[in-house]
């Protein structure tokens, strides 16, 4: 753990530093670190404190979350395809955010804009684990994200579109690649209770994925509770990527390359991968948000695109690899 | 010899033009919407657009109710029989380009970029329409409230434009000479947008306008509004004298736009006073 975990902790650390640096605002970066605990620089310490703060902080915290939902998902389906962007949770999550937001439940409850996204969430991971049934084999998998990812986004766009707000419409975009552009200190209180909740519980499976290994039988005689397993994940997941995705939109791919990248490194082994992908991930998002700013400073570039080009010839790897298996 | 034809042209477009414009007009966006409302004989108007009584985007809610309204689509606006259809350069070229093989005049109209383009507006109206002695008598009109107005000086207070999306507005803009014709510097100009353009909040933070004017939210709130409520845009209005809002009069080149500019040069009065005070 600590051989893996101190490098990527420094990393994490390293970025989100540099990530305070970045902006528009053509500052340099040791005026801006010292605007942040000084008064004295005027709007300065606005734009650090408001803007480019919960900016990197929810790089930090989503990533994170995204990154170990992932490693989750993907210990216990035992299919490195598994993650919440492609298998529609994350979708599911952006419908469930959009219904609050349209029907003013967002605005009417403090908590009420990540509950429904939790609740979306809740329901795109039950359907995916009730369709792929409990082997996870790939097809299925697959199939059955293809098809919930689909119907999220087509009401998705349908509430967006039936919406009197002329524009509502442009949101689209938003809620299918994501965004972390003008968040503020609110949306930080508002992701922090369910990524941390969603971590712990996600991070309570460490033994049980390690066990299901062996297979579910071996599991089963080594004492883990297959349905309470299950039932964790479950919620945990949806936690974590409800909260994500009610602040930040639905990323994708976070949860697919970071635990791809890190397996070899921490021997194949579940319960080490958690925490390592969720390290990982907090280094990817925070890698993707700081190029958004690079590339196009003025534009807005949305996050999912950055994440979905770099993931996107990986899952084509990934299925190239396990093709055999799908034939 | 040559010139014959010319003339005679001239001369049959001159008969007709005088007594006969087009004597049923359907228009099909919202900004043509208003300029036909305030210049069409009556009768000659057939139908707006249905924006057109929408009071957050329309300065002539009021007036659209009097005239069936329309959805700019071509089957509905074929079915009104129009002898002559106005859109907007925004309006589908696939309903526009299917009124015109089904042998219906349409007229496009641009969007005026500036307080100029709003007096060509009404010239082109008045062609249009064959009201050219109404629009004369709104232009002469708009032309002397318009003198009445503008006093920008140097020391000006510096004002932001900024709606849903971030998106700001430069000097290139209806938007943006209404901000100078208030007597208000635009930051947006500092900034280097001409036209309008997305703005980076950290930019607006950074420039420290005197001014914030920003758009109420629609009702049924959208995640696209959500940068006006964002702690900083807050923080900025606060600052700035009462709540500076875009509305209706700030959309279309037409007078209303003068009692836009009327309206916000009140609030560079007070604003100035307020600092001069301190």
């Amino acid at each position: 753990m600590t051989r893996l975990g101190l490098p990527l902790s420094a990393v994490v650390l390293a970025l989100f530093l540099l990530s305070l640096t970045v902006g528009p605002a053509d500052v340099g970066a040791g005026d801006s670190l010292a605007a942040l605990f000084d008064d004295g620089y005027g709007p300065l310490t606005l734009v650090m404190r408001e803007i480019r703060l919960p900016r990197a902080l929810l790089a930090v915290i989503i990533g994170g979350g995204l990154g170990l939902a992932g490693a989750a998902m993907q210990g216990y389906l035992r299919n490195p395809l598994a993650e919440p962007g492609l298998i529609g949770v994350s979708s599911s999550a952006a419908l469930g955010a959009v219904l609050a937001i349209n029907t003013g439940v967002a605005a009417s409850l403090t908590l009420g804009l990540p509950l429904a996204a939790l609740a979306g969430a809740l329901a795109g991971v039950f359907l995916v684990m009730a369709l792929a049934g409990p082997q996870g084999g790939s097809l299925t998998l697959i199939l059955a994200g293809i098809a919930i990812s689909a119907m999220a986004a087509a009401l998705t766009s349908l509430v967006l579109n039936l919406s009197p707000n002329p524009f509502a419409a442009n949101e689209i975009v938003f809620w299918m690649m994501g965004s972390l552009a003008d968040r503020s200190m609110l949306h930080v209180w508002l992701v922090l209770p369910f990524a941390l909740t969603g971590a712990a519980v996600l991070l309570t499976l460490a033994r049980g994925l390690d066990a299901l290994t062996l297979g579910e039988d071996a599991a089963q005689t080594m004492g883990v509770n297959l349905n309470r397993l299950r039932l964790l994940l479950v919620v945990g997941t949806a936690s974590v990527v409800g909260g994500a995705t009610a602040v930040a939109g639905a990323i994708g791919f976070i949860g697919l390359v970071v635990p791809h990248i890190l397996r070899p490194l921490v021997g194949g082994q579940p319960s080490r991968l958690l925490w390592a992908s969720a390290l990982g991930g907090a280094i990817m998002l925070q890698l993707a948000d700081i190029a958004v700013r690079l590339i196009l400073p003025a534009r807005d570039l949305k996050l999912g695109v950055v994440t979905a080009l770099v993931g996107a010839p990986l899952f084509l790897h990934l299925i190239y690899k396990t093709r055999k298996g799908l034939a | 010899m040559r010139r014959l034809p010319g003339i005679a042209l001239a001369l049959l477009w001159a008969a007709t033009g005088a007594f006969a414009g087009p004597s049923r007009v359907v228009t099909m966006n919202l900004c043509a919407d208003q300029l036909a409302m305030m210049l069409a004989a009556p009768g000659q108007l057939a139908s707006v657009s249905y924006i057109a009584r929408d009071t957050r985007a329309s300065a002539m809610a009021k007036e659209a109710l009097a005239y069936p309204v329309n959805h700019g689509l071509a089957e509905e606006i074929y079915l009104l029989k129009p002898d002559l259809v106005i859109a907007g350069a925004y309006s589908t070229p696939a309903t526009t380009g299917m009124l015109r093989r089904l042998g219906v005049a349409v007229v496009v109209f641009q969007p005026a970029l500036s307080l100029q383009d709003v007096r060509a507006r009404i010239l082109q109206m008045g062609q249009v329409l064959g009201r050219k002695d109404a629009a004369q008598v709104l232009l002469a009109e708009y032309d002397q409230r318009l003198a009445a107005l503008q006093d920008a000086g140097p020391e000006a207070p510096r004002a932001a434009l900024y709606a849903a999306n971030g998106f700001t507005s430069g000097s290139m803009t209806l938007a943006g000479q209404i901000l100078r014709a208030a007597g208000l510097r635009n930051i947006a100009d500092e900034l280097g947008y001409a036209r309008s353009g997305h703005m980076p909040l950290e930019l607006l933070a950074m420039s420290a306008p005197d001014l914030l004017i920003g758009t109420s939210p629609y009702p049924r709130a959208s995640r696209s509004e959500d940068n006006l409520a964002h702690p900083v845009v807050r923080q900025l209005a606060a600052r700035s004298s009462a709540g500076q809002i875009r509305d209706a009069d700030w959309v279309c080149g037409t007078p209303h736009v003068l009692r836009a500019v009327e309206t916000l040069a009140e609030e560079r009065r007070r604003f100035v006073e307020k600092e001069g005070s301190q």
